[in-house]
């Protein structure tokens, strides 16, 4: 069995379907799930590295206790992926490392 | 003595590096380490390793905790020999941080009348421009404060982790999930007993109690007076964060891994560990006015625990008249004093060195109110 079969979608014919990109790469997934399911269904494993040893790491509990899912959306680095449902034309990127509180814009105070 | 067994009544940070030091000296150990319906305190603690700012009108303590913070690199560096567990001990000093000029003042006198009392702890009163120096994202409301490069901090809950791991490794008998309810002595076997509710009961020769508030109630079963009460302090947690503070400060402090840890309220409730709001609401402002690019930092926890504090927030080391062996050890300075209570407090407790000199400071008997003549 290869290990991109593991989640699948529930087709319907009903189903509407939003454009994501991950990495660059278009996704059309069904409207209404997390981004963490609509990454996993597309067979990516790969969320995020490790602050701590750089180890690539995958969602492990879905439900947003385990911050093992974080991922840069739309710009904003560190989201939970499965707290978070996909919007058409949404950005995803891996988040890399801990989030760089420096880079954010701190004028405004 | 040598080959004698030795209980540990606590498990905590204090408990767990005096049964290290302990069975480091040669005794057999049992340590009793409750369960997790207990307060925790060290589970709680904020993982500063720090002196500037403590000891008026005890300069006993500046001294002892200056000992405890110059042994302190070998503990970090024998735990890492043990266990391989790194507790992320950083001593590169510490700041105190002020926002207006009459606070930095009162903190100059108090740094000054703590070494007025014929002690010694360096410091450096800085200005705001210094400060930004060595911390360049403070916010425009510091206007001053403190450095002692003595200050430091590690990883309390990874320093918790690795004693235990340490006694395993030695051998010791770790006992959880067992609440020792009463201490008793035999004086036909020369023999300390340790009771659970249960009525099961375990012998020793030596008896140490190291059991945080829970001492409030057992010091007395060997004649001593340890008035311990608690004193709830609420820390915030961020999520991890790439570093940007290299010094641990006594606002809030940048872990090994990211988090910034903020720091702590200090409330008089009881026995309520809880977290309220507005508490968790004055530490957020407080932090965003110190460093203001923690307003885009997420919170990921917020908890409360409970110090066990005696009256005048010193600690209680001190061997029964009555019942020698027996101890009662008393401190909410778990990290900081850490590797004192591994090498100078367990050797005394094992009976193989004196009672430290700066330990009659240190009694319990010091909160008895005695009519005046």
């Amino acid at each position: 069995m290869r290990l991109n079969q593991v989640f699948k979608f529930y087709e319907s014919k009903d189903d509407e379907f939003v454009t994501v990109y991950f990495e660059g790469k278009e996704l059309r997934v069904p409207s209404g799930i997390s981004v963490a399911s609509a990454l996993l269904a597309n067979g990516i494993y790969f969320f995020r590295a490790s602050s701590v040893n750089g180890s690539k790491r995958s969602p492990y509990c879905m439900m947003g206790v385990c911050f093992e899912c974080l991922l840069e959306i739309d710009g904003v680095p560190a989201l939970q992926g499965c707290m978070i449902g996909v919007r058409n034309g949404m950005i995803i990127k891996r988040q890399i490392g801990n989030m760089n509180v420096k880079k954010l814009d701190i004028e405004t105070y | 003595m040598i080959g004698e067994h030795i209980a540990i009544v606590g498990g905590g940070l204090l408990g767990a590096a005096i049964a290290y030091g302990a069975i480091r000296s040669g005794l057999e150990v049992t340590l009793f380490d409750e369960h997790d319906t207990a307060h925790r305190a060290s589970r709680g603690n904020f993982g500063l390793a720090w002196i500037q700012g403590k000891g008026l009108n005890k300069p006993e303590y500046v001294n002892w905790t200056k000992n405890g913070l110059r042994l302190w690199p070998e503990l970090q560096e024998e735990l890492l020999q043990i266990t391989g567990i790194d507790v992320a001990l950083q001593q590169p000093g510490g700041f105190w941080l002020g926002f207006s000029d009459r606070e930095v003042l009162e903190r100059e006198t108090k740094l000054k009348q703590i070494n007025a009392q014929g002690v010694h702890v360096p410091y450096t009163i800085m200005d705001r421009s210094d400060l930004l120096q060595y911390l360049p994202e403070l916010g425009p409301s510091v206007v001053g404060g403190s450095f002692c490069s003595l200050d430091g901090q590690a990883n309390p809950l990874l320093l918790l982790k690795a004693l235990h791991s340490a006694l395993k490794i030695k051998g010791a008998n770790i006992i959880n999930g067992v609440r020792i309810e009463r201490v008793t002595y035999d004086k036909n076997t020369r023999r300390f007993l340790c009771f659970n509710s249960a009525g099961d009961h375990w012998e020793s020769d030596r008896l140490v109690l190291a059991a945080g508030l829970g001492n409030a109630k057992l010091a007395a079963d060997v004649d001593i007076y340890a008035p311990i009460r608690p004193k709830r302090g609420q820390i915030l947690i961020t999520e991890k964060l790439k570093p940007f503070l290299n010094y641990p400060t006594n606002k809030c402090r940048q872990t090994n891994e990211g988090s910034i840890q903020i720091g702590s309220t200090s409330d008089d409730v009881g026995l309520d560990d809880s977290t309220k709001t507005d508490q968790i609401e004055l530490l957020a402002r407080r932090a965003v006015k110190t460093f203001p690019l923690l307003s885009d930092a997420r919170l990921v926890r917020a908890w409360g625990a409970l110090r066990p504090l005696t009256p005048d927030g010193y600690p209680i080391y001190q061997e029964s008249v009555k019942y020698p062996g027996a101890f009662v050890v008393t401190s909410h300075s778990g990290v900081t004093l850490a590797a004192a209570h591994c090498y100078t407090v367990a050797p005394w407790i094992s009976g193989l060195t004196q009672t430290p000199l700066e330990f009659i400071a240190f009694r319990g008997d010091r909160f008895i109110q005695r009519p005046k003549e």
